[in-house]
């Protein structure tokens, strides 16, 4: 096979000009892709990978998984460390601050800009290059998987009640909830209160209502911020939430449990969940068969302004300490994902959205969002895109952030559980919060977010 | 004149030593250094520098009611699951010593649960244990509310001692049984003929003589129960609900990994060493006097 691969190779580099920058007889120059996406994700990653290296012979990506986003960074961290760092690596939207403040990255428009690749930063969709771009604006990492929450509802239980429609505020939702508990559904709602749900419960639900979640522009404009949850409307959520928990409107599901909330909700137990456009495909697939279902934007409290949902997900980084040669096959290997093409392959078999206006309307004239199993999924980009993100609509951006979603999974569950009162639990959730962003401040003394 | 067999220089004696003194180094002096200078410094997880503190890292640590909660929460996880595992293969390897019927069936089936890795353990009992799908799904519906190691703290905490219990009770048997089979059968017959009972001759001859086992279980169960209760916790429970298992040996893991504060862990697992080696030092100089060595 490799001999007739660069016979192959021969052969067309001398039907070409002699002028190429890459020698003609050299073996394709390799460099490494970690990512933390795992099953079905992953396969579909590995697919564009070789795609990728199907389109063009210059460059071979070696596409790895490794398992999550947690083990992702941690690997990549440890990699470094040893200089044997993967030339891209995915780091998931809250671990934006650490990379940036790693000093460990190639800023991927620089890249792009040296290998002379034209990229047009104004295509990506406001709410997801401001989450990933510098204060200044600059994209220092190119947007990838990108997701966005909706409110997930069971037409059929709701059609019981006299409604046609998803509830728009909360107000209507407490509503509905209380006539599905009366018209006898057991679970009208099912949430889950683990780290994870910061990400629906306690972000989305303060971008959507214009609520900060930490001082100084959620981080964005300097590390001395600190937590402000326990002052916002955020209070006022988390005390609806709970009441309806002890109505017994709301009904906590987990895997630790039996059931998830996504698996409750395909299988009819539970008629409303709030999770990522990401899980349309799972509940199409994995449904009770004929159940009549759909999903609509998060709702807002009544006499809200709605304002854009913010975007979770993941950014490619390029690191630092690596070849030209390996630069240029990274740069070539963006350019390739960025493509309207790619971004419809990859909307298609995950259930990700495209990042790009482009990849948007590509898709839409492909006629992708009028077929039956992925009708809907344009909800989330008119969420995404309900406002021109704001300096607080923008995205989060504090140092070790998943500590402090774990650090609210703890304080939801101990005022779940009646152990403390909402507001007590929010307190304790900013003071042990706060101690997190002090602790890493502390940790790069004298250096600040670009 | 003297002789005797010595090796003719020390150097030699030394380079005999030197693969072991290396292996040493490298697994256990060289981390555990780096551990305590970690434990003095905050590192930049990427590693573009560090900047020493001294003893704040420790300073903050202790001064933390979580992480008090958290050492308080492995000493109750400790002291429960010991006491069970221990218990339970007690009471087994007497019953299987006394050549029950069924007795060769035990002992082959009890050595299973040891063989079996944490984590997969962990997943099989986080379905037995689960309040809604698996067995105590029956109990739930018989009294609602009864079991909910999703909220409840104490429901949770018992989830994984169970499991862990679970675990070492095999391994304690094989040890227990090896024990109980190494008592001569003279002794025993002589006590039967002088009419004591089961009970009696349990308590005054087969008990004391196993006391070096029971001393020995005792000093690895507590250990285990600090370190290779990871697995179990991380899948069961991840630390919760509202850190009600966030044993100190997970608190390093989250803390370090996820949280990428790696000298707050480092401290935390030096703490941690030394917690240990004060309750294994305990043990020695108190419960080993009441031990007979045969």
């Amino acid at each position: 096979m490799t001999i007739i691969k660069r016979g192959l190779t021969a052969l067309a580099a001398g039907a070409l000009s002699t002028a190429l920058a890459v020698p003609a007889f050299a073996e394709p120059v390799k460099f490494d892709f970690w990512f933390g996406l795992s099953g079905d994700l992953a396969r579909v990653v590995d697919t564009m990978c070789k795609n990728f290296n199907e389109s063009q012979k210059d460059y071979e990506v070696v596409c790895t998984s490794q398992g999550n986003y947690d083990a992702t960074l941690q690997n990549t961290i440890a990699a470094f460390r040893a200089g044997k760092q993967p030339t891209v690596v995915q780091v998931y939207d809250v671990g934006t601050a650490t990379m940036m403040l790693s000093g460990a990255y190639k800023p991927a428009d620089k890249l792009m800009e040296e290998n002379g690749y034209k990229i047009d930063y104004a295509d990506y969709f406001p709410g997801i290059a401001r989450y990933y771009a510098t204060s200044k604006g600059e994209m220092l990492s190119f947007p990838f998987n990108s997701s966005t929450p909706l409110m997930y509802w069971n037409k059929d239980a709701f059609a019981k009640i006299g409604k046609t429609e998803a509830p728009k505020t909360w107000e209507d939702v407490g509503a509905d909830l209380k006539a599905l508990k009366d018209a006898g559904y057991e679970c009208p709602m099912a949430i889950n209160i683990s780290a994870n749900e910061s990400w629906q419960l306690m972000e989305q639900f303060s971008a959507l209502h214009n609520q900060p979640i930490a001082t100084k522009n959620n981080g964005y404009d300097g590390l001395d911020a600190r937590l402000e949850v326990n002052k916002t409307k955020f209070v006022q959520y988390v005390t609806d939430l709970k009441k309806w928990y002890d109505d017994g409107l709301v009904k906590i599901k987990s895997k630790d449990l039996g059931q998830d909330m996504v698996q409750a909700f395909a299988t009819g137990t539970c008629q409303v969940i709030l999770t990522s456009v990401g899980d349309h495909g799972t509940v199409g697939r994995t449904q009770k068969e004929g159940m009549n279902w759909d999903v609509a934007e998060l709702p807002v409290y009544a006499g809200t302004t709605r304002m854009n949902s913010l975007v979770g997900g993941a950014s490619l980084w390029v690191l630092s300490g690596k070849s030209d040669a390996e630069y240029k096959g990274a740069a070539a290997f963006l350019n390739f994902i960025h493509d309207p093409k790619t971004a419809l392959f990859w909307s298609t078999n995950t259930g990700y959205i495209p990042v790009t206006k482009s990849g948007f309307d590509y898709m839409k004239s492909q006629g992708f969002y009028d077929k039956a199993p992925y009708k809907g999924r344009e909800v989330a980009i008119a969420s995404l895109t309900a406002s021109e993100p704001n300096e607080i609509t923008r995205g989060v951006r504090l140092g070790n952030f998943t500590q402090i979603r774990a650090e609210f999974g703890t304080q939801m569950q101990a005022i779940f559980a009646n152990k403390v009162s909402v507001q007590e639990g929010l307190d304790t959730l900013v003071k042990n919060g706060d101690a997190i962003l002090d602790r890493f401040q502390q940790t790069y003394p004298g250096k600040t977010l670009p | 004149m003297e002789k005797r067999v010595t090796f003719s220089r020390w150097t030699i004696g030394i380079l005999f030593a030197v693969p072991q003194l290396l292996l040493i180094f490298t697994f256990f002096y060289w981390p555990a250094g780096q551990a305590v200078y970690w434990s003095l410094t905050l590192q930049q997880p990427w590693g573009g520098g560090n900047i020493w503190v001294g003893l704040d890292n420790f300073r903050s640590i202790l001064s933390n009611a979580d992480y008090w909660h958290s050492i308080t929460a492995s000493l109750v996880f400790a002291g429960i699951s010991t006491g069970l595992a221990m218990f339970i293969a007690l009471v087994l390897a007497a019953l299987t010593d006394r050549q029950l019927a069924g007795s060769w069936l035990y002992r082959v089936v009890l050595i299973w649960p040891y063989g079996i890795a944490a984590p997969a353990l962990a997943l099989a009992f986080r379905f037995i244990l689960a309040p809604e799908a698996g067995f105590m799904a029956v109990v739930n519906q018989v009294w609602p509310g009864f079991w909910d190691p999703g909220l409840d703290g104490t429901d949770a905490m018992t989830s994984i001692i169970i499991a862990f219990s679970w675990k070492y009770v095999g391994y304690n048997f094989i040890f227990f049984l090896a024990a109980f089979q190494a008592i001569p059968r003279s002794l025993i017959e002589a006590a039967a003929m002088d009419g004591s009972g089961v009970i009696r001759r349990f308590w005054d001859i087969q008990f004391p003589l196993i006391t070096p086992t029971i001393f020995f279980l005792l000093v690895i169960n507590i250990t285990e129960s600090f370190q290779d209760s990871f697995g179990i916790v991380d899948i069961m429970t991840a630390g919760g609900p509202a850190n009600a298992t966030n044993l100190m040996v997970y608190k390093i893991y989250s803390d370090g990994f996820k949280g990428l504060d790696y000298s707050g862990a480092a401290a935390q697992s030096i703490i941690l060493m030394i917690l240990i080696v004060a309750l294994t030092v305990v043990q020695f100089r108190f419960i080993e006097r009441r031990v007979h060595y045969r």
